[in-house]
């Protein structure tokens, strides 16, 4: 099995604030890029981040070879139920996304 | 006529964080018009804004402002300090200030310090509320007349408008109260007629320090800004700015890479073009300022939500390291049937378990192979002494409750005695709205003091 943080160069993930928490994932190049933009299925990454699919807002940047993903906190930052202040450990959940082998079909 | 022509300064994401002493140098030499640093943001958490303390120790913040100060005078150009004192409410500016007049004693200098303060009266606000000045940003907790009446501290975020204000006092050092990161740095080219895209976009871009080069802890960059665009470049010689670097910079704690709303409007890069200058700047034209009507100011408030205890057992046990969550459900059990009907009643326990999932919770997915695992127990409650006692009550369950009945009873590992430590307050933030003002001054003010 494939992961996320397998094909791609980077992911980080960081508060935007203390009620928003975004998530960028670095492609290598524009053929990486290509790939993995058509790999991701919000529905699967939604149901991965234990968030609703409509609250998900995923821009492609083109340009920089990311993809970047922002939702609303889990849970607002510092309050009793939040976890984790600055909110960085999102990139590593995000990094070990399961990802359909594209192998797979052919052997 | 004259081009318009600004030159600022930056010498680190925040005062605070390293930066390389060198490249200062590099930065006085090329004789700025402002220096200007960020002193604060939300991203410690609520206590700062709650409690109104900066994150950072006096005497460290005191070494690092005083070697800027000496900078300032040497320099002799405005020094600005946006968000003072991490969260910018009254009493971290107070003890900014405290801290400045304290140096120049020290070192016989005398200064003009300007103030600027954003702290806001949680009646006046709900006021607002009441009347509908506020309205909700996405994402925002639902809020009540009393939720505002309850913060410990309420901040409006300064814009361009009011650092304008404070600059045109002609104080040596502007201390700034709650501002947005990027004013503090969009502020004096705006007023010099500079291109107010590009002055927006290139504080976006500046406010980080060196981060937005490929060699961030230098710290040290150099802003220059003028009708048409802006030129970044890093004044430590072997750190670059390169166009990717620059570009990627936007996408950083943005939830949207190509908008940042700000006080009166929003910056719009979705058409920016970036070139290297040469190996080290970029130069960036093509960002725009979309002016919104009315102006708006965001507003930040913290208040208390409780106290805490935590208690940390260390599991070896390697049954119970197997069984940890029937474990920590028969803790939780036991917790619940021991404070039924008693003064306790509504203390809450939270178990996060370390090694396990103590980050992610129920959404991690992948298996522990720890040989031990940490029990965080934390307990929350309305006052200190309640939170402590239910850590107290706990005491014996945490260090010997069996999985069954009828086994020989276990032993955990305490790292301390006592093992329970009070956390003290937790706070909330409670505040994502904005407010309408019909004179960006409106809820601010600017003292000047000679010193």
């Amino acid at each position: 099995m494939t992961i996320l943080g397998d094909l791609v160069r980077d992911i980080r993930s960081k508060n935007a604030g203390p009620f928003w928490l975004t998530i960028d994932i670095f492609c290598h190049d524009q053929l990486n890029y290509d790939h993995v933009k058509s790999m991701l299925d919000l529905i699967q990454i939604a149901h991965h981040l234990g968030c609703h699919v409509g609250t998900i807002q995923r821009f492609d940047l083109d340009d920089l070879h990311v993809i970047k993903l922002s939702l609303p906190r889990p849970a607002i930052q510092g309050t009793r139920l939040d976890r984790d202040m600055h909110g960085a450990s999102f990139a590593f959940l995000l990094s070990e996304l399961p990802l359909k082998n594209m192998n797979d079909s052919k052997s | 006529m004259e081009k318009k022509q600004t030159r600022i300064l930056v010498p680190a994401g925040a005062l605070g964080i390293s930066y390389s002493p060198e490249a200062l140098e590099w930065g006085l030499a090329q004789k700025p018009d402002l220096i200007a640093i960020d002193g604060g943001s939300t991203d410690s958490g609520p206590f700062y804004l709650g409690t109104g303390t900066s994150k950072y120790s006096r005497s460290a913040t005191k070494n690092d402002w005083s070697r800027l100060i000496k900078v300032q005078t040497r320099a002799q150009v405005p020094l600005l300090i946006g968000t003072a004192g991490t969260c910018g409410a009254n009493d971290a500016v107070d003890w900014m200030v405290d801290i400045t007049k304290e140096i120049c004693r020290e070192q016989g200098l005398h200064l003009r310090i300007a103030i600027l303060r954003s702290q806001q009266d949680p009646e006046l606000i709900a006021k607002a509320w009441c009347t509908g000045k506020l309205t909700a940003l996405p994402g925002a907790p639902a809020l009540t007349e009393d939720v505002i009446l309850s913060c410990q501290n309420i901040v409006a975020l300064a814009g361009v408008e009011q650092i304008q204000a404070a600059l045109a006092t002609n104080a040596d050092i502007i201390i700034a109260g709650r501002a947005t990161d990027t004013a503090v740095i969009a502020a004096l080219p705006i007023a010099q007629g500079c291109h107010q895209g590009a002055a927006w976009h290139g504080a976006k871009i500046a406010e980080c320090g060196a981060l937005a080069t490929n060699n961030p802890n230098t710290g040290v960059i150099l802003m220059d800004f003028d009708e048409e665009g802006f030129t970044i470049t890093p004044m430590d010689p072997n750190t670059q700015a390169t166009p990717y670097t620059v570009s990627a910079h936007m996408l950083y704690e943005n939830s949207d890479p190509h908008i940042l709303p700000e006080p009166g409007g929003y910056l719009d890069v979705s058409q920016a073009r970036y070139k290297p200058v040469n190996d080290r700047s970029v130069r960036v034209t093509g960002s725009q300022w979309k002016k919104t009507d009315p102006y708006t100011v965001k507003l930040e408030g913290a208040r208390l939500q409780g106290y805490q205890t935590v208690t940390l057992v260390l599991v070896r046990h390697s049954r119970y390291v197997e069984n940890i969550d029937l474990w920590t459900q028969k803790l939780s059990l036991q917790f619940k049937n021991k404070i039924q009907d008693t003064e306790l009643s509504d203390v809450a326990l939270d178990m996060r378990v370390v090694g396990k999932n103590a980050t992610l919770g129920s959404l991690e997915t992948r298996e522990s192979l720890a040989p031990e695992l940490g029990v965080l127990a934390i307990f929350t409650a309305k006052t200190q002494k309640q939170a402590r006692d239910a850590a107290r009550l706990l005491n014996p369950d945490l260090l010997h409750l069996p999985l069954t009945p009828d086994e020989p009873m276990p032993t955990f590992a305490f790292p301390f005695s006592p093992p329970e430590m009070d956390k003290g307050p937790i706070y909330e933030f409670c505040l994502h709205h904005v407010l309408a003002l019909r004179d960006p001054m409106e809820i601010f003010s600017i003292d000047v003091q000679d010193i």
